[in-house]
């Protein structure tokens, strides 16, 4: 019987990269010196079904690289090999290199063996350098039954005992098979026990009934004897003896191999529950925007849609039976009343489920955070601690996309920039450990995330002095301390003497803003010389519902989105100006706002184009405000953000569509993208009407 | 590869045999669509105009959440502008575009005429109009009762540069 089983290589990679994050968070939990048995088994667990997987699909690159690290982590295992700073490294590298050994697989593309090489060799001289200097030189292969019972030397043979569960066919694996994979590493004698037998005409063909003792003679590794059984050891009730030349030894070692035994696979078990436990919690594969757009539910969310879509059907059934009333009174209004405010609620829950469904905790983008803190600490020869809250936050899955890069950039910049090198610190009467914190919260209708260090905070003289002879200030600008924070999001701008590759090219900060804009939301910093810097990021729980402003511009309601609205007001016709005839302004207060009129560059008909008559909407995008010209503000309310692009294409000036209460679509615009077809239209300065003319290129 | 061959061959006859056209009047001509395409058909109602677009983008419409762009054939065609009467229908269609997901689009026509089964045999390759018409949107012509109806491949007519998700440069 042939399968296919690429079909199966796409689950493959994905629960790889799983493990390969798995491994990764593990190892930095490691403690140096005092090695947690458990960490180290979660470890060796993820790369042995990797090792597992990659060598079932012929992936023999991975397969051959795995086993060395397995190899390397079954000895600390069994507390053989000392946990050290150096493995801890060299296994973290070759956790990047598996990684992108399975990325490049995963695409096709050709591997880069150098630099596998050259990792390889490092973990085999790790393996084998010490593998030398240890006391047990007894060959690597024996080390495992030491731990078992004492001290067995003379192994003569060994006993198993083998009891398949009843339902072990049906994972494919087969006990001949695993016999005679015994057979291959020295005679064997078979038993068969065939007490558990039932009846014929009760057997079930697809059930395992009998169980085995198998003996092997000779010197045979009880690991070789594990291996034959690695895929069913959850399967089955296994106990592996030595035989001694003295039997008289046995039986008490027997008991207490038996009895480690179950403790072992108890402790599997509780294991694999936590494993489970954890996919489960954490709903969704690692972060892979484009292609992957598949998203793990946690089943309690299903199971609360489900109640809510009930209580909805019950809802609709009792409105529907008021709708049948012959005589509508009274009291049928009060009951269809009430039977309205049900419905709303129901609708608003169902809606607040169903968005919850795309939400996934924030420690997906905050998982990559002790690694970066760890290597680059490193590498900048800083003592810093990374303490991090609230990962159970949830945030929209787009939004946690998107955000991870710039999160990356700002804890970055608080390693480089904010948190002192350690003798400086201790000068300045602090600890020696810096410590970075990540704290993630609600509040109302928005996610934060702050990223706070205890460094040396933002130099204003330097920022100010720089911001001046980069030309992004005047000097004479008196400028609060916030602005002057505010300075290092302007583009261009860099404090850092030199540059790092860590950062200080000036092409980040603005980056970071704009990156967060794009989202919807806003990043501020405070900051205290001495003290520490926070930064603070808003962003809002999801991209697919709005807080809009409803306008009308004649026939047409257009939504503006609340965040961009700094004010709204009547036109006072003394503070209209008009530039070259054809640009409008508006004073207000100190500022002079151009005017867009939406019937312009949109094109449509309005009541008016008498601006004096009209209302202003000012609006802000990246510093730059224009007011936008309407007819009629007609209320905000939340829209649910529909995209124009999946059956139109899309268009500059609107960020999408939505549908009001009474089931028309409104365009929702997008204020960046009217800011720059004002500005085409205006350069094209040919105002006529023929509006066709001025669509964005 | 000799099943593969047979199969194939199998779907060619099998499209051979089923061709069935949803047909729709304009300007008293009738014109077929795949009906394996056409998703539903409903009436004229308002729509929300889209600015920037060309003319014959009327706008777009909800269609159970879905935005939906509606396109009038009359102004596609340049034929004389009718007012939308109660025949007056919407086709609401669902478009194959090279790599991009299936898209939904509506057209605005006259009316809705008849279903045709017609025989891979009265299906004529269009012939160079020279006109209005651009003979890309034809798929063929096929003589129905002595009947002449324009099949439109509406792929190539509802992924024209205009409309294009690709193509930015619009008019």
């Amino acid at each position: 019987m042939s399968i296919d089983i690429s079909q199966f290589l796409n689950t493959f990679y994905e629960e790889s990269f799983e493990g390969l994050d798995i491994m990764e968070s593990e190892l930095l939990a490691l403690n140096v010196g005092e090695a947690d048995t458990e960490v180290i088994n979660t470890i060796f667990r993820a790369a042995h079904s990797i090792k597992g997987g990659s060598g079932t699909f012929g992936l023999n690159a991975v397969a051959d690289y795995t086993h060395v690290m397995e190899t390397l982590l079954d000895e600390m295992r069994a507390g053989q090999r000392e946990v050290t700073q150096l493995a801890v490294d060299i296994l973290l590298r070759s956790v990047d290199v598996l990684r992108s050994m399975l990325l490049s697989l995963k695409d096709n593309e050709d591997l880069d063996h150098e630099t596998i090489a050259t990792t390889h060799s490092e973990l085999e001289k790790l393996l084998n350098g010490e593998a030398t200097t240890d006391q047990a030189n007894s060959s690597v292969t024996n080390i495992s039954t030491d731990s078992v019972s004492g001290k067995i030397e003379d192994v003569s043979g060994w006993t198993i005992v083998f009891k398949p569960n009843v339902d072990m066919l049906q994972t494919g694996n087969d006990p001949v098979r695993i016999i005679r994979e015994l057979e291959t590493l020295g005679s064997i004698t078979v038993e068969a026990h065939t007490d558990q037998l039932p009846e014929f005409e009760l057997i079930d063909p697809e059930q395992s009934y009998l169980s085995w003792t198998i003996k092997i003679a000779g010197n045979v590794a009880e690991e070789d004897i594990k291996e034959c059984f690695e895929w069913v050891e959850d399967e089955c009730e296994l106990t592996i003896v030595a035989n001694h030349k003295n039997s008289t030894v046995a039986a008490p070692i027997l008991e207490e191999a038996v009895v480690h035994d179950e403790k072992i696979q108890d402790d599997r078990r509780q294991d694999d529950r936590r494993q489970v436990e954890r996919r489960t919690s954490s709903k969704t594969a690692a972060k892979k925007p484009a292609e992957s757009s598949s998203i793990r539910v946690n089943i309690d969310k299903v199971d609360d849609l489900i109640n809510m879509v009930g209580e909805l059907v019950i809802t609709q059934s009792m409105l529907s039976q008021i709708g049948g009333v012959e005589n509508f009174d009274a009291v049928a209004l009060e009951r269809l009343n009430d039977g309205l405010v049900q419905l709303e609620q129901h609708t608003r829950e169902l809606q607040e489920s169903v968005m919850r469904i795309r939400m996934m905790p924030i420690s997906f983008a905050f998982q990559r955070f002790p690694r970066l803190v760890h290597d680059l600490s490193t590498q900048l020869e800083k003592q810093i601690e990374l303490k991090m809250s609230g990962e159970a936050t949830e945030l929209d899955k787009t939004v946690m996309e998107k955000i991870g890069d710039p999160l990356v950039h700002l804890v970055r910049n608080s390693l480089d920039h904010g948190i002192e090198m350690p003798e400086i610190r201790a000068e300045n009467g602090k600890d020696a450990t810096g410590t970075i914190e990540l704290n993630a919260f609600h509040q109302g209708g928005n996610i934060v995330i702050e990223i706070k260090d205890d460094g040396a905070g933002l130099n204003h003289e330097r920022i100010l002095s720089k911001a001046i002879s980069s030309g992004i200030v005047k000097e004479d600008d008196n400028l609060t301390d916030d602005q002057i924070n505010d300075l290092i999001f302007a583009p261009g701008f860099s404090t850092a003497d030199v540059v790092t590759d860590v950062s200080g090219r000036g092409v980040g900060m603005d980056v970071v803003r704009r990156n967060i804009r794009a989202l919807g939301g806003t990043v501020e910093v405070k900051s205290e010389k001495g003290v520490g810097s926070v930064f603070t990021i808003r962003l809002p729980l999801t991209l697919a519902i709005l807080d809009g402003q409803l306008i009308r511009v004649g026939s047409e309601t257009y939504i503006v989105p609340l965040i961009s609205i700094i004010e709204s007001l009547q036109v006072n016709p003394e503070m209209l100006n008009s530039v070259t005839g054809t640009a409008d302004v508006y004073k207000l207060r100190d500022d002079y706002i151009p005017i867009v009129k939406l019937y312009d560059i949109f094109g449509i008909e309005s009541d008016t184009t008498d601006i004096s008559e009209g209302l202003l909407v000012v609006v802000e995008n990246e510093g730059r405000k224009i007011a936008i010209c309407v007819d009629e503000l007609l209320g905000q309310q939340q829209v649910v953000i529909k995209s124009l692009e999946t059956n139109l294409k899309q268009i500059s000036g609107l960020s999408g569509a939505t549908i009001l209460g009474n089931g028309t679509v409104a365009l929702i615009l997008d204020i960046n993208g009217v800011m720059t077809l004002y500005h085409d239209v205006m350069k094209s300065s040919v105002l006529q009407d023929k509006y066709g003319k001025y669509i964005a290129a | 590869m000799v099943e593969a061959a047979q199969n194939l061959d199998q779907d060619e006859v099998e499209k051979e045999e089923i061709n069935e056209f949803l047909t729709f009047m304009l300007h008293g001509e009738e014109y077929g669509v795949d009906i394996l395409r056409v998703q539903e058909i409903k009436g004229w109602d308002a729509v929300t105009a889209v600015p920037n677009m060309p003319e014959y983008v009327r706008g777009v419409i909800n269609l159970r959440g879905t935005i939906v762009p509606v396109i009038d054939m009359r102004r596609r065609f340049d034929l004389e502008v009718l007012e939308y009467s109660e025949t007056t229908v919407v086709i609401v269609l669902r478009i194959l575009t090279e790599g991009h997901a299936d898209r939904t689009m509506s057209i605005v026509v006259d009316g809705v005429s008849d279903v045709y089964q017609v025989e891979a045999s009265n299906l004529k390759a269009s012939p160079d109009f020279g006109g209005d018409i651009d003979t890309e949107f034809v798929k063929g012509i096929a003589t129905v009762d002595k009947k002449m109806i324009v099949l439109l491949n509406i792929d190539h007519m509802l992924n024209s540069k205009e409309l294009s998700v690709a193509d930015m440069d619009a008019i």
